[in-house]
């Protein structure tokens, strides 16, 4: 059974999370202050961190940047706030999803299983990929579409690894650039643009309404495999 | 008229007791010009000037004896600003006991000069200042350069300081009465004072002391003579001298006294002669200056406005271009001398003078008398003659100007402009060669079959074509060469200048003589359309400017079409400079200034803008600056200043030049000032939008949040109060109503979030090369939901360029315009989605088959609050298309809306690269 620590100062939040996840069968447990957060989350090592980023004593990004120094746990920001430039401070601190107030439960539902599946995974690739009719054998770089083998290039094979570490949570355009194509092409978002709709044409049963890699518009992707 | 003066005083006697025997009650103009005149005058200092005859009179002496009583009695404090003591006894004495400031040392040519320091004044700011030689010249080239050339003009920003200043200046010093000293005692005085600052002075006091007093003075060594005037000081000290120098500055005080007596009768009762206005016309001769200072005496005399006119006539613009530019020492002359000058174009000297006497209701034209002799007078008359003859309704007075050469003075040096005869243009005598060979060999042609006069006329049209576009020596020659052609070629004997019959030599004569006439009126019209055509580009410069600037916003933009139409026109470099919030003057952003230029000169430039008049470059301020700074608006409004440096300073310094450059100043100053109003009014219309748009966003916010918070407060307290007796069904229901009807109260709280953000200019846009389609993949996903029951069909060519955009912003674009469709068409609607690259542009087409557009202009759909369907059961504050406009125009593109049979066509821009990803 997963932990999951929710550091919320609102209580009608707190009471929901516990009511959603304690029905998915997660125990939770909750913190209302940053410091008590890093406290609850030094003794009791919870496998997934829900943090606000507002809270009474202090920037939730604060206090993602302290955990980050000690743990690699999965960190998901929930958060009223919808600028981007705070969702881009959120990732860049450590966090590895940001999921906006007012949420809908089954999406974060949906990212809370991500985020867990990462973690268990730890840094081991996934050796198989499946997107709906389309599976990817990332070890083996082989691939079979509805209508046989798929060909895909050294590269894009290579976005899909990346991607494929975080499945189901953002990745921003840099780390992808930086993990393919090295950090010295950076801010070269052009070849990334282009290898994304190949790979797009390859694998999306609709290419022009992407349902597997997803934009994140202005932060990045995200895969959604099954 | 041997004695004007005297005839015209008896005519203004005769028509001011006629006048006054009408009317006794004051015009209220004039009391008001007099009563404000009074207010100006209580915020200025008072100037006290110690008046003597000549050197030696006791003026200094005099002045610091005042400033010891008046301590003594009202215990004033009286500083000492300058005082040359010239190693006299009595006046060390004197000193002795009084604060005196520190000189400033000047250095000058390696010598040290010690002269009066305005700025430690100003600083010091004492009760009473003295500082003696009024008509001192500093010393322009010294350094620190001055910041005035002369000291009245130190003594002019003192008063203007509200400071009483005590000063000294002798009779030879005024300005006026110049002429007159340099006759008297053959002596011409270089440091001059405008009659202006003499008359404006509030007290005058007169120190005087009989001719043989001051001799005995002089010879006991208690005179100090100046070094320049100590080889004339037996010339200059004599007997007669000084009791014509004694009388003249007798007079000047008495004149000053009538002068105020006849001002405080006009406040009385008894207004002066309304319209008097003398004119004097000049040309660049000899005469001039005398001219000059003549109608300066004789409109004070009859206490009238004095006009100087210069008539450019087609025979001065043929003069060196050194005398015209005497042109511009005369006119700045007369203006310092108080007149107004005007250089009018004409053809005749005469006949542009009535007209313009005419049209200024001249009531006397002051002319010298004609110098023309000979040959000439006979054929034409002068300009007096015939002002003489024309004139209606003024009187013409003609001053004889004595024929022995008085001493001139040197033409003034800071002009600086080294004059250039017109080159001649020996092209055009090669014409005018040539015009002669083509008739003749037309006439060769011809002769056989017409008669000889018949072959004079062809030459005469050649020579009327050489007048026209050869100008007049070319055209002479033709005249010439024709007779001599005709002789040559065609009077026999042929090919001899030898004549058989004699009545040929009267053909030659006519010939002659109407060929020159000709020549001559040619070359006149021509001088005459180059002059108008000249007066006409001005004009349309001037037209161009302002057409420009009425059609340009924003000031930084008006400056920057103002400065290249003055760079255009007078060949400098300009700036505007404006002040900023704190009044103090910035720098243009422009990088085309010259960087010396920017750093020298702000300080100046802020003195004209605290002080509302111009500096710089021929003007009274730091003339020795290499740049000429003008103020821009009026005395209520000073909006910043105009820095012109000129390549060629004649081009500011010509007077005519000048007065454009102040037209075009004006019009600047205008269009400014009609900025700022623009800018004051649109900041106002903003504060009056965001009022509105608050006052919308409540009203809708109490229908558009109340609604679904009624939904939420029922199906909640449903729930939890019944939720027991409820089925599974109702429960969840209930339940989802609320989900739903948050989420659209949250949709619009991020909606109005937007807006804000948008109107208080808060976004920043983080673009990026993006493919559209992704973006609209992208927004599809996201209203998955609500174009569930639609058919969404992309039809994205795949060679469109990328697009630069903020990715999210563009994703909220076509999100909202999904939304729009989902809500107001129903299930089943076709959408699709086309794009095109249109230039630098990808144009965007969202076209939808359902029920079209709302009546009225689709444009009012992007405006705040407007939506299809007034207070209909759809909600969402009709903010949608509003964000989309900030968005689009955010990236410098169009939306527009378009009715569309059946449906509608939202289509809008995004920038784009020229190339496919």
């Amino acid at each position: 059974m997963h932990q999951i620590l929710a550091v919320e100062d609102e209580p009608d939040i707190r009471r929901i999370l516990r009511a959603l996840l304690e029905g998915d069968q997660y125990r939770f447990i909750e913190a209302e202050t940053a410091e008590r957060g890093e406290i609850e989350a030094r003794s009791h090592k919870p496998d997934l961190l829900l943090v606000d980023l507002g809270l009474p004593d202090g920037n939730g990004i604060d206090l993602i940047r302290r955990i980050r120094t000690w743990s690699p746990v999965p960190i998901i920001v929930l958060s009223a706030r919808t600028m981007e430039e705070q969702k881009i401070a959120a990732l860049d601190a450590g966090a590895d999803d940001y999921v906006t107030k007012p949420f809908s439960t089954p999406e974060l539902l949906a990212r809370v299983r991500a985020a867990l599946r990462r973690h268990v995974r730890g840094a081991e690739q996934t050796p198989l990929l499946r997107m709906g009719a389309v599976q990817i054998d990332l070890a083996r770089r082989e691939s079979r579409g509805p209508q046989g083998e798929l060909h895909l290039t050294p590269l894009e094979y290579r976005v899909l690894e990346s991607l494929a570490r975080h499945t189901g949570l953002i990745v921003r355009q840099a780390q992808l650039i930086r993990e393919v194509w090295g950090p010295e092409r950076l801010g070269d978002t052009g070849s990334l643009r282009v290898c994304m709709k190949n790979l797009r044409a390859k694998v999306e049963p609709d290419p022009r309404r992407p349902r597997y890699l997803v934009t994140e518009a202005g932060l990045g992707y995200r895969l959604r495999a099954d | 008229m041997r004695d004007p003066p005297e005839k015209l005083r008896a005519a203004h006697e005769n028509l001011r007791a006629a006048h006054g025997m009408n009317d006794h009650r004051p015009d209220p103009d004039q009391l008001l010009a007099h009563v404000q005149a009074e207010e100006a005058r209580a915020k200025r200092g008072r100037l006290r000037i110690f008046f003597g005859a000549s050197a030696g009179v006791g003026k200094t002496y005099g002045m610091l004896e005042a400033a010891h009583s008046a301590r003594a009695a009202t215990n004033a404090d009286v500083v000492v600003g300058y005082v040359e003591p010239h190693g006299r006894v009595e006046t060390e004495r004197l000193l002795e006991g009084l604060e005196r400031l520190p000189t400033l040392a000047v250095k000058y040519r390696g010598i040290v000069r010690y002269e009066f320091d305005l700025d430690a004044a100003l600083a010091r700011r004492p009760g009473i200042l003295l500082v003696d030689e009024l008509a001192h010249s500093n010393v322009v080239g010294g350094d620190p350069p001055p910041r005035h050339p002369k000291r009245w003009q130190d003594i002019e920003e003192l008063l203007e300081a509200g400071m009483t200043v005590w000063t000294t200046v002798n009779v030879q010093h005024l300005e006026s009465l110049n002429d007159l000293v340099a006759q008297i005692t053959g002596i011409r005085q270089r440091e001059t004072l405008p009659d202006r600052v003499f008359d404006e002075a509030d007290e005058i006091e007169l120190i005087d002391l009989p001719p043989d007093d001051l001799l005995a003075r002089l010879h006991a060594g208690k005179v100090y003579v100046a070094d320049e005037v100590a080889t004339a000081v037996e010339r200059f000290f004599r007997t007669p001298n000084l009791m014509a120098l004694r009388e003249l500055a007798l007079r000047r005080v008495a004149d000053r006294v009538e002068a105020a007596a006849r001002a405080l009768t006009a406040t009385r009762g008894r207004g002066r002669l309304a319209g008097d206005r003398v004119l004097v016309a000049i040309g660049p001769d000899e005469q001039a200056e005398q001219l000059v200072r003549a109608g300066k005496r004789i409109a004070d005399a009859l206490d009238a406005g004095w006009t100087v006119v210069y008539v450019e006539t087609p025979a001065l613009l043929r003069l060196s271009e050194t005398e015209r530019d005497r042109r511009i020492d005369l006119l700045r002359l007369a203006e310092s001398l108080g007149a107004e000058t005007v250089t009018l174009d004409g053809p005749s000297a005469a006949a542009t003078l009535i007209e313009y006497a005419q049209t200024r209701n001249a009531t006397r034209v002051i002319v010298g008398s004609p110098k023309r002799s000979g040959w000439r007078s006979w054929l034409q008359s002068s300009t007096p003659v015939q002002l003489v003859q024309h004139a209606r309704d003024f009187d013409v007075i003609t001053i004889a100007v004595p024929d022995q050469a008085t001493p001139r003075r040197s033409p003034s040096s800071s002009a600086g402009v080294n004059g250039t005869p017109t080159p001649i243009r020996w092209d055009r005598y090669a014409w005018a060669v040539f015009t002669t060979a083509v008739c003749t060999a037309i006439a060769f042609v011809l002769y056989p079959r017409f008669e000889l006069s018949s072959l004079v006329m062809l030459y005469l049209l050649g020579v009327t074509i050489a007048g026209l576009r050869l100008g007049r020596g070319p055209s002479l020659l033709t005249s010439l060469l024709n007779v001599a052609a005709v002789d040559f070629f065609f009077v026999p004997p042929r090919y001899t200048f030898a004549v058989a019959d004699v009545q040929y030599l009267v053909t030659f004569a006519v010939m002659l003589i109407i060929a020159l006439v000709i020549a001559n009126l040619m070359a006149s019209i021509r001088q005459q359309t180059r002059v108008a055509g000249a007066r006409e580009r001005r004009t349309a410069l001037l037209y161009a400017m302002s057409r420009e600037l009425a059609a340009t916003r924003g000031l930084s933009s008006l400056a920057r079409v103002a400065v290249n139409h003055l760079a255009e026109v007078f060949q400098c470099k300009a700036a505007i400079l404006l002040p900023d919030a704190t009044g103090k003057l910035q720098y243009p952003g422009d990088p085309r200034l010259d960087v010396s230029f920017r750093r020298a000169d702000l300080a100046v430039a802020q003195w004209v803008v605290d002080h509302g008049h111009r500096a710089g470059l021929g003007s009274d301020t730091l003339a020795a600056a290499p740049g000429l700074y003008l103020p821009l608006g009026d005395e209520r409004q000073r909006l910043g200043v105009l820095a012109v440096l000129p390549e060629n300073q004649r081009r500011v310094l010509l007077p005519e030049q000048r007065h454009l450059l102040e037209t075009f100043a004006g019009q600047i100053g205008i269009a400014i000032e009609r900025a700022r109003l623009a800018e004051a009014a649109e900041a106002a219309s903003l504060d009056a939008e965001r009022e509105s748009l608050r006052n919308t966003l409540l009203a809708s916010i109490s229908h558009d949040l109340r609604t679904p918070l009624a939904v939420m407060a029922g199906a909640g307290s449903t729930l939890a109060d019944r939720g027991a007796t409820l089925d599974e069904q109702t429960r969840v229901s209930l339940a989802r109503s609320i989900e739903t009807k948050a989420r659209e109260m949250s949709d619009l709280v991020s909606n109005v979030l937007d807006l804000m953000r948008f109107e208080s200019g808060q976004v920043v846009l983080r673009t990026d090369w993006e493919a559209l389609d992704d973006l609209v993949g992208t927004a599809l996903n996201s209203v998955e939901q609500r174009l569930a029951q639609h058919y969404v069909d992309l039809r994205l060519p795949a060679d469109l360029p990328a697009v630069l955009v903020d990715a999210k912003l563009i994703v909220q674009v076509f999100a909202n315009l999904f939304n729009n469709i989902g809500k107001y068409t129903p299930a089943g609607t076709h959408v699709a989605v086309t794009a095109a690259a249109d230039g630098k542009f990808v144009r965007v087409m969202v076209d939808d088959n359902g029920p079209g557009l709302p009546p009225g202009d689709p444009a009012r759909l992007f405006d705040k609050f407007q939506r299809g369907d007034e207070e209909g059961a759809i909600v969402g504050v009709g903010l949608g298309l509003a964000i989309c406009q900030a968005i689009i125009k955010a990236h410098g593109g169009e939306i527009e809306a378009h009715r569309r049979t059946p449906g509608a066509r939202f289509e809008f821009t995004l920038p784009a690269s020229g190339s496919a990803t």
